[in-house]
């Protein structure tokens, strides 16, 4: 069919976008928008790579529809980024050197950033449980837990 | 694998929604988050219109009026574990979405999505079954919405099916507000905590007193083509005191009553074991309250 002309907040910026209905809205952003930080890995949300923030929400953004962004805000891990200097999520997974291959990082940063908006300063059970939709197969978790604390405190 | 639907209607009421269901080949969206993936692998089930039906906004959240608590189809896994209402009336509903899938899917997915899903490993079906609770079905009839209540017990025919028919919106699931003194438990297992698919899950209530249950329910979840009501097992567990013979006799009646095949998650003889093992758990700590 003929593709649907959406109106969204990306990253604070409105755009408009013509969609095929069946679109996912991290093919949008990645292949509309030239977004790349969010990744497709599983493609189930299973892995969490895909995390994005709908209307102060995480969501795995493999499984949602891009037409349903329609008049919605969406932040993905380019929008965080507001001046020179790191977001302060961004910077404590640097500073804890909680990223290797870095292909799980822009889900891990984007679910932290929910969860810390949830929580304040969470718990390290509270942490564990946060970030239980987000797989990563490099640093055994204990890298990425430091810097969700780190960025906690900050 | 993307989709191709030919039209999309982003549906703001009940009647508007009923009104394209009753036009017929239509796939419903809500949360998302089984669709895309049944869509992604299979093309299962898809209809030439995309109906999002997430923005009817009277569809969302819990409420209570007298004895009756209603959770509008849309309120999504996330809503159930921070719901006042929900925490008041049926805390077994906040402690089996906290077992439910990961954050970022229990942000999206709705009560209906799994209901209407029909899994029969599906989570909140468990103890919606154990609270007794029914779903109302609205369509489009000569010119206004019509509805029907079916009893959630009665509304699954087999995996993914139901007795919902193509023109039919869940819109709602309600159950009477359990009596004083119920207690409502739920169990699963699988590999990890996060993200599992029950091999088995399980759901007990009653009214407890004196270390026996009255009124009990025993819901199975993936032990059989659909969620089931262990109704043989309730007799059994019918003011039953919940010492360790009883307990093992209840046990007993419960594997009778299980079917379950073998497939990817577990075999048939693991889920059995699973079955006692953890309605084991469950009726002991039941019997502690």
């Amino acid at each position: 069919m003929s593709e649907v002309n959406i109106t969204l907040t990306v990253n604070g910026e409105k755009r408009h976008v013509s969609v095929a209905p069946g679109l996912s809205v991290l093919n949008m952003l990645r292949d509309k928008l030239d977004l790349t930080g969010a990744k497709l890995v599983c493609g189930e949300g299973e892995c969490g790579a895909c995390t994005v923030i709908v209307d102060g929400t995480s969501v795995n953004s493999c499984l949602m529809y891009a037409v349903e962004l329609d008049g919605r805000e969406v932040t993905t891990v380019e929008g965080l980024q507001t001046s020179e200097k790191l977001d302060p999520v961004q910077q404590a997974f640097v500073d804890k050197g909680a990223i290797q291959c870095g292909y799980c990082t822009p889900g891990m940063v984007m679910q932290t950033t929910h969860l810390l908006k949830q929580t304040g300063k969470p718990t390290e059970e509270q942490i564990r449980r946060g970030l239980e939709g987000n797989v990563c197969r490099c640093t055994g978790y204990t890298k990425i837990f430091e810097a969700v604390n780190q960025a906690a405190e900050g | 694998m993307m989709i191709e639907y030919e039209e999309y209607l982003a549906a703001t009421s009940v009647a508007e929604a009923t009104q394209a269901l009753a036009n017929g080949n239509v796939t419903v969206v809500a949360g998302g988050t089984d669709l895309m993936v049944q869509t992604a692998a299979s093309g299962r089930g898809v209809g030439t219109t995309l109906l999002n039906v997430r923005r009817i906004a009277d569809l969302r959240g819990v409420t209570v009026d007298g004895g009756r608590v209603t959770i509008g189809a849309l309120t999504t896994i996330t809503d159930m574990l921070t719901d006042g209402v929900v925490a008041d009336t049926a805390p077994v509903l906040a402690e089996t979405a906290d077992r439910f899938a990961s954050n970022q899917i229990r942000n999206m997915a709705t009560v209906g999505g799994n209901i209407c899903n029909a899994s029969p490993a599906g989570d909140m079906i468990i103890p919606l079954m154990v609270l007794d609770a029914d779903v109302e079905l609205s369509s489009w009839v000569d010119g206004a919405v019509a509805t029907r209540t079916v009893a959630l017990n009665e509304f699954f025919t087999g995996p993914g099916k139901s007795v919902k028919t193509a023109n039919e919106l869940l819109t709602s699931v309600s159950f009477n507000r359990p009596a004083e003194g119920f207690v409502g438990q739920f169990g699963k297992t699988g590999p990890r905590p996060a993200l599992e698919i029950s091999m088995v899950s399980v759901g007990v209530g009653g009214v407890a007193s004196n270390g026996s249950l009255t009124n009990a329910r025993v819901v199975y979840g993936a032990v059989a083509p659909t969620p089931i009501r262990a109704s043989k097992t309730e007799a059994a567990l019918e003011g039953t005191s919940l010492d360790d013979a009883s307990i093992q006799s209840v046990l007993d009646v419960a594997d009778s009553e299980v079917n379950p095949i073998s497939d990817v998650r577990a075999s048939d003889w693991y889920r059995r074991h699973l079955v006692r093992v953890m309605t084991q758990e469950v009726l002991e700590s039941v019997a502690n309250v």
